[in-house]
Protein backbone atom coordinates (compact mmCIF):
# COMPACT_ATOMS: atom_id res chain seq x y z
CA UNK A 1 0.00 0.00 0.00
CA UNK A 2 1.28 3.42 -0.89
CA UNK A 3 1.34 6.37 1.41
CA UNK A 4 -0.30 9.50 0.05
CA UNK A 5 0.43 12.86 1.63
CA UNK A 6 -0.34 16.43 0.68
CA UNK A 7 2.77 18.63 0.71
CA UNK A 8 2.58 22.44 0.91
CA UNK A 9 5.35 24.95 0.22
CA UNK A 10 5.45 28.54 1.43
CA UNK A 11 7.28 31.83 0.88
CA UNK A 12 10.78 31.56 -0.66
CA UNK A 13 10.49 27.76 -0.93
CA UNK A 14 7.23 28.08 -2.90
CA UNK A 15 8.83 30.63 -5.23
CA UNK A 16 11.94 28.55 -5.86
CA UNK A 17 9.91 25.43 -6.61
CA UNK A 18 7.32 27.27 -8.67
CA UNK A 19 4.47 25.46 -6.92
CA UNK A 20 2.53 25.76 -3.68
CA UNK A 21 1.42 22.16 -3.18
CA UNK A 22 1.34 18.61 -4.49
CA UNK A 23 -0.11 15.19 -3.74
CA UNK A 24 2.64 12.68 -3.25
CA UNK A 25 2.92 8.89 -3.17
CA UNK A 26 5.72 8.15 -0.78
CA UNK A 27 8.09 5.32 -1.56
CA UNK A 28 8.71 2.71 1.13
CA UNK A 29 11.08 3.88 3.80
CA UNK A 30 10.11 7.55 3.65
CA UNK A 31 8.28 7.95 6.94
CA UNK A 32 9.65 11.12 8.54
CA UNK A 33 9.99 14.80 7.71
CA UNK A 34 13.76 14.43 7.32
CA UNK A 35 13.37 11.45 4.98
CA UNK A 36 10.77 13.26 2.89
CA UNK A 37 13.04 16.27 2.58
CA UNK A 38 15.89 14.04 1.37
CA UNK A 39 13.54 12.30 -1.06
CA UNK A 40 12.34 15.61 -2.54
CA UNK A 41 15.88 17.00 -2.72
CA UNK A 42 16.87 14.02 -4.89
CA UNK A 43 14.68 15.46 -7.66
CA UNK A 44 17.61 17.79 -8.29
CA UNK A 45 17.57 21.31 -9.78
CA UNK A 46 15.40 23.77 -7.85
CA UNK A 47 14.53 21.00 -5.37
CA UNK A 48 18.15 20.38 -4.46
CA UNK A 49 18.60 24.13 -4.01
CA UNK A 50 15.39 25.00 -2.11
CA UNK A 51 15.67 22.02 0.24
CA UNK A 52 19.48 21.97 0.49
CA UNK A 53 20.76 20.36 3.64
CA UNK A 54 22.53 23.54 4.78
CA UNK A 55 19.33 25.55 4.51
CA UNK A 56 17.48 26.34 7.73
CA UNK A 57 13.92 25.14 7.15
CA UNK A 58 10.86 24.57 9.27
CA UNK A 59 8.24 21.90 8.75
CA UNK A 60 4.72 21.22 9.92
CA UNK A 61 2.61 18.07 10.04
CA UNK A 62 -1.13 18.61 10.12
CA UNK A 63 -0.54 22.30 10.89
CA UNK A 64 1.68 21.76 13.94
CA UNK A 65 5.33 22.76 13.73
CA UNK A 66 7.50 19.66 14.16
CA UNK A 67 11.13 18.53 14.31
CA UNK A 68 12.85 16.74 11.38
CA UNK A 69 12.39 13.36 13.12
CA UNK A 70 8.60 13.72 13.21
CA UNK A 71 6.77 10.78 11.58
CA UNK A 72 4.44 11.18 8.60
CA UNK A 73 1.63 8.85 7.65
CA UNK A 74 -1.03 8.44 4.99
CA UNK A 75 -3.42 11.37 4.77
CA UNK A 76 -1.13 13.85 6.51
CA UNK A 77 -0.77 17.45 5.44
CA UNK A 78 2.93 18.25 5.44
CA UNK A 79 4.45 21.70 4.91
CA UNK A 80 7.96 23.03 4.32
CA UNK A 81 8.76 26.69 4.87
CA UNK A 82 11.54 29.07 5.94
CA UNK A 83 11.76 30.28 9.57
CA UNK A 84 8.80 32.57 10.17
CA UNK A 85 8.99 36.37 10.10
CA UNK A 86 5.59 37.66 11.21
CA UNK A 87 4.68 40.05 14.01
CA UNK B 1 -10.75 35.18 23.18
CA UNK B 2 -10.69 36.36 19.59
CA UNK B 3 -8.13 35.50 16.92
CA UNK B 4 -8.36 37.06 13.49
CA UNK B 5 -6.04 36.78 10.50
CA UNK B 6 -7.23 39.39 8.05
CA UNK B 7 -6.27 41.86 5.32
CA UNK B 8 -8.33 44.73 6.83
CA UNK B 9 -6.93 47.28 9.27
CA UNK B 10 -8.05 47.29 12.91
CA UNK B 11 -8.99 49.90 15.53
CA UNK B 12 -7.01 49.60 18.76
CA UNK B 13 -9.57 51.57 20.78
CA UNK B 14 -12.48 49.46 19.61
CA UNK B 15 -10.59 46.20 20.26
CA UNK B 16 -9.56 47.24 23.78
CA UNK B 17 -13.12 48.31 24.55
CA UNK B 18 -14.45 45.00 23.27
CA UNK B 19 -12.47 43.02 25.89
CA UNK B 20 -12.94 45.46 28.78
CA UNK B 21 -16.57 44.83 29.69
CA UNK B 22 -16.09 42.40 32.58
CA UNK B 23 -16.00 44.32 35.92
CA UNK B 24 -13.28 41.93 37.18
CA UNK B 25 -10.89 43.45 34.63
CA UNK B 26 -8.53 46.01 36.10
CA UNK B 27 -5.87 46.08 33.38
CA UNK B 28 -5.64 45.81 29.62
CA UNK B 29 -2.17 45.64 28.06
CA UNK B 30 -1.91 45.98 24.30
CA UNK B 31 0.80 45.88 21.68
CA UNK B 32 0.57 47.14 18.10
CA UNK B 33 3.25 46.27 15.54
CA UNK B 34 3.75 48.63 12.58
CA UNK B 35 5.44 48.39 9.18
CA UNK B 36 8.81 50.12 9.30
CA UNK B 37 10.38 51.95 6.31
CA UNK B 38 9.42 49.75 3.37
CA UNK B 39 6.25 48.38 1.83
CA UNK B 40 5.82 44.63 2.16
CA UNK B 41 3.61 41.68 1.41
CA UNK B 42 2.80 39.20 4.14
CA UNK B 43 2.12 35.57 3.29
CA UNK B 44 0.71 33.07 5.77
CA UNK B 45 -0.41 29.45 6.06
CA UNK B 46 -4.22 29.60 6.33
CA UNK B 47 -5.47 27.24 9.00
CA UNK B 48 -2.13 26.67 10.66
CA UNK B 49 -1.80 30.37 11.44
CA UNK B 50 -5.01 30.51 13.46
CA UNK B 51 -4.16 27.18 15.11
CA UNK B 52 -0.63 28.31 16.08
CA UNK B 53 -1.86 31.59 17.56
CA UNK B 54 -4.60 29.70 19.42
CA UNK B 55 -2.01 27.42 21.02
CA UNK B 56 0.10 30.40 22.10
CA UNK B 57 -2.93 32.08 23.68
CA UNK B 58 -3.90 28.87 25.50
CA UNK B 59 -0.34 28.61 26.84
CA UNK B 60 -0.49 32.25 28.03
CA UNK B 61 -3.80 31.52 29.77
CA UNK B 62 -2.19 28.60 31.59
CA UNK B 63 0.64 30.81 32.92
CA UNK B 64 -1.16 34.03 33.80
CA UNK B 65 -4.65 35.12 34.80
CA UNK B 66 -6.06 36.17 31.46
CA UNK B 67 -9.72 37.16 31.48
CA UNK B 68 -9.99 38.01 27.79
CA UNK B 69 -7.66 38.40 24.86
CA UNK B 70 -7.64 39.50 21.22
CA UNK B 71 -4.95 38.78 18.63
CA UNK B 72 -5.25 40.26 15.14
CA UNK B 73 -2.61 39.74 12.45
CA UNK B 74 -2.88 41.20 8.97
CA UNK B 75 -1.58 39.70 5.73
CA UNK B 76 -1.36 40.85 2.11
CA UNK B 77 0.08 44.17 0.92
CA UNK B 78 1.06 46.66 3.63
CA UNK B 79 2.61 50.14 3.46
CA UNK B 80 5.07 51.88 5.81
CA UNK B 81 3.37 52.86 9.05
CA UNK B 82 0.48 50.43 8.51
CA UNK B 83 -0.55 48.38 11.52
CA UNK B 84 0.43 44.68 11.19
CA UNK B 85 -0.39 43.01 14.47
CA UNK B 86 -2.42 43.62 17.62
CA UNK B 87 -2.22 41.71 20.89
CA UNK B 88 -4.51 42.90 23.68
CA UNK B 89 -4.82 41.10 27.02
CA UNK B 90 -7.36 41.87 29.75
CA UNK B 91 -6.60 40.78 33.33
CA UNK B 92 -7.44 41.61 36.90
CA UNK B 93 -4.07 43.29 37.41
CA UNK B 94 -1.34 44.78 35.24
CA UNK B 95 1.35 42.18 35.97
CA UNK B 96 -0.60 39.39 34.29
CA UNK B 97 -1.70 41.63 31.41
CA UNK B 98 1.83 42.90 30.63
CA UNK B 99 3.47 39.49 30.89
CA UNK B 100 0.86 37.61 28.86
CA UNK B 101 0.88 40.29 26.15
CA UNK B 102 4.67 40.17 25.78
CA UNK B 103 4.71 36.35 25.88
CA UNK B 104 2.10 36.08 23.13
CA UNK B 105 4.04 38.54 20.96
CA UNK B 106 7.38 36.78 21.50
CA UNK B 107 5.95 33.38 20.59
CA UNK B 108 3.98 34.72 17.68
CA UNK B 109 7.27 35.94 16.15
CA UNK B 110 8.75 32.44 16.13
CA UNK B 111 5.73 30.10 15.91
CA UNK B 112 3.04 31.71 13.77
CA UNK B 113 3.55 30.92 10.07
CA UNK B 114 3.88 34.38 8.50
CA UNK B 115 6.54 35.50 6.04
CA UNK B 116 7.37 39.08 5.08
CA UNK B 117 8.53 40.04 1.62
CA UNK B 118 9.86 43.58 1.43
CA UNK B 119 9.61 45.73 -1.69
CA UNK B 120 13.03 47.39 -1.65
CA UNK B 121 14.35 49.76 -4.39
CA UNK B 122 16.59 46.85 -5.51
CA UNK B 123 13.60 44.54 -5.83
CA UNK B 124 11.51 42.30 -3.62
CA UNK B 125 13.26 40.20 -0.99
CA UNK B 126 12.15 37.80 1.73
CA UNK B 127 12.95 39.00 5.25
CA UNK B 128 15.36 36.68 7.10
CA UNK B 129 14.32 35.38 10.53
CA UNK B 130 16.25 36.87 13.44
CA UNK B 131 17.97 34.75 16.07
CA UNK B 132 17.05 37.55 18.51
CA UNK B 133 13.42 36.50 18.05
CA UNK B 134 14.23 32.89 19.01
CA UNK B 135 16.09 34.17 22.05
CA UNK B 136 13.16 36.40 23.03
CA UNK B 137 10.81 33.42 22.90
CA UNK B 138 13.41 31.21 24.58
CA UNK B 139 13.62 33.38 27.68
CA UNK B 140 10.13 32.22 28.65
CA UNK B 141 11.98 28.97 29.56
CA UNK B 142 9.50 26.26 28.64
CA UNK B 143 9.13 25.32 24.95
CA UNK B 144 5.65 25.54 23.54
CA UNK B 145 4.01 22.20 22.86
Amino acid sequence: MRLKVRVLYFASIREKLGRDSEELDLPAGVASIAALRTHLRARGGAWADALAEAKLLRAAVNQDMVSPAAPIKAGDEVAFFPPVTGG
Amino acid sequence: MRISVQTEDFDLGAEVKAISGNPKIGAVASFVGLVRDVAMTLEHYPGMTERAIGKIVVEAQSRWKVIDCTVIHRYGALQPNDQIVLVAVASGHRGDAFAACEFIMDYLKTQAPFWKKEQTPEGARWVEAKTADDEAAGRWTVPLR
